[in-house]
């Protein structure tokens, strides 16, 4: 437990003196959402009908635009070698580094999102339950995105390779996530299900994704 | 405490590296290894350490063959320091040992790294990096020490530090397989020479 709250502290701190990383996810969000105006014209009934999709979309590009540097700087210092043969084991370490991945670019992108949803006309009434399924379903994001970093380490410049790998699995996720904003428009209740099915993402792909990521870790490194 | 490898392979990414080498090494025993660039000095290196590939042989310390806990009873410093730049010299210290454990202070007072230990390590020289990474020599106490390339970029105190670190972590009765060109002020018991093919000679 003191290895993975050490690194669960060091990683977050490191996105804090670096900052560079949040605030290009961030960024990318808000150029990403703001064109999509410019592209499909300003019919306020489309766009209010599209929010929830592209909001979705934005955000899990975002994530993925940060995610490769997940394991990158610890392979290239060689700090790597040394959370591979520490006392605890490496699947929670990299349980650790992708919480505080999660805590230090998903919370905050998220937090963004109602600012975004007026750019698109989203309804207000929809703002709340957009946050909810976002917080619920983007773990999931991190977690499977972890995988594809770990199978990508040691390749320069894999950002493109880990998009091929990791979008394809970031499907259900998207349709689920959109699904309970959607249904959450048309009465009270309806988003119930998806929710949870959402949240069943969520914890199989922390119980699984990071026996998948120190396997290629390990493999990495050989 | 006993080191030994039989017949011991390893390979680098599937490439078979070194081939069928045999060493024992009891407490207080250092072993040299040397050879041309390219010999696989630190692919054996890496390959104790537990993050190697090891194809064939057996390696045992004491009764423990289970790489895990091989692994956890050995310290590995290699050509990376495992420095984070964003963080001060005390910063990374204090993380290696909430990390694996140990004594931030000893391992500042080592390579007397307290007038540099709030500069963030971006700003360090590379003989100042490595005196960092080395630190951790006296961080947490590890029966085998794995040393590749220990005294690289290092000045001539620094070595002589690095030499009385390691004479006095064999006087304690570690075990201890060092990697280098560099000539130590000690002499190490035992000698290991890899010739091309990754073969003892």
């Amino acid at each position: 437990m003191n290895e993975f709250m050490a690194v669960l502290r060091r990683d977050i701190k490191l996105a804090a003196a670096q900052g560079g990383g949040l605030g290009m996810a961030i960024g990318f969000f808000l150029i990403v959402v703001s064109l999509i105006p410019f592209g499909v014209g300003p019919d306020l009934n489309l766009l209010a009908r599209v929010a929830p999709g592209i909001l979705w979309i934005a955000l899990l590009l975002s994530v993925l635009l940060s995610l490769d540097r997940l394991f990158q700087a610890d392979y290239e210092d060689g700090s790597l070698e040394h959370l591979v043969v520490g006392r605890a084991p490496l699947e929670f370490i990299i349980v650790a580094k992708v919480l505080a991945h999660w805590i230090t670019t998903g919370v905050p992108l998220i937090m963004a999102t109602p600012i975004l949803g007026f750019f698109l006309n989203l309804e207000p009434d929809a703002f709340g339950i957009l946050v909810l399924t976002m917080l619920i379903g983007t773990p999931a994001l991190n977690f499977v995105g972890a995988a594809g970093a770990a199978l990508t380490v040691g390749i320069r410049r894999g950002g493109l390779l880990l998009s091929l790998i990791v979008l394809p699995l970031y499907v259900p996720i998207l349709v689920f996530g959109v699904s309970a904003v959607q249904s959450s428009m048309l009465g009270p209740d309806g988003s119930m299900q998806t929710m949870m099915i959402l949240a069943a993402f969520t914890l199989a792909s922390a119980a699984l994704a990071p026996i998948a990521a120190a396997a290629a870790l390990r493999a990495n490194l050989r | 405490m006993k080191l030994s490898a039989d017949k011991l392979c390893c390979a680098r990414g599937g490439r078979p590296v070194v081939s069928e080498l045999s060493f024992s090494l009891s407490s207080g025993d250092g072993m040299m290894l040397s050879g041309p660039n390219g010999s696989g000095k630190t692919t054996l290196l890496r390959a104790i350490a537990g993050f190697g590939e090891i194809t064939g042989g057996e390696l045992h310390l004491d009764s423990l063959k289970d790489t895990d806990e091989l692994s956890q009873a050995c310290l590995y410093i290699g050509h990376h320091n495992a420095i984070k730049p964003q963080l001060s010299v005390q910063e990374n210290i204090d993380f290696w040992a909430s990390f694996g454990g140990g004594d931030v202070a000893a391992a500042l007072a080592s390579f007397s790294l307290e007038p540099i230990k709030d500069v963030p390590a971006s700003m360090l020289s590379a003989g100042q990096r490595r005196r960092v990474g080395l630190s951790r020599l006296a961080l947490a106490k590890r029966p085998v020490w794995l040393l590749d390339e220990p005294a690289t970029s290092l000045d001539k105190a620094s070595t002589k530090t690095l030499s009385q670190l390691m004479q006095s972590y064999l006087d304690e009765g570690g075990i201890l397989i060092a990697a280098s060109h560099t000539d130590f002020d000690i002499t190490l018991n035992k000698n290991l020479v890899l010739g091309d093919q990754g073969t003892a000679l």
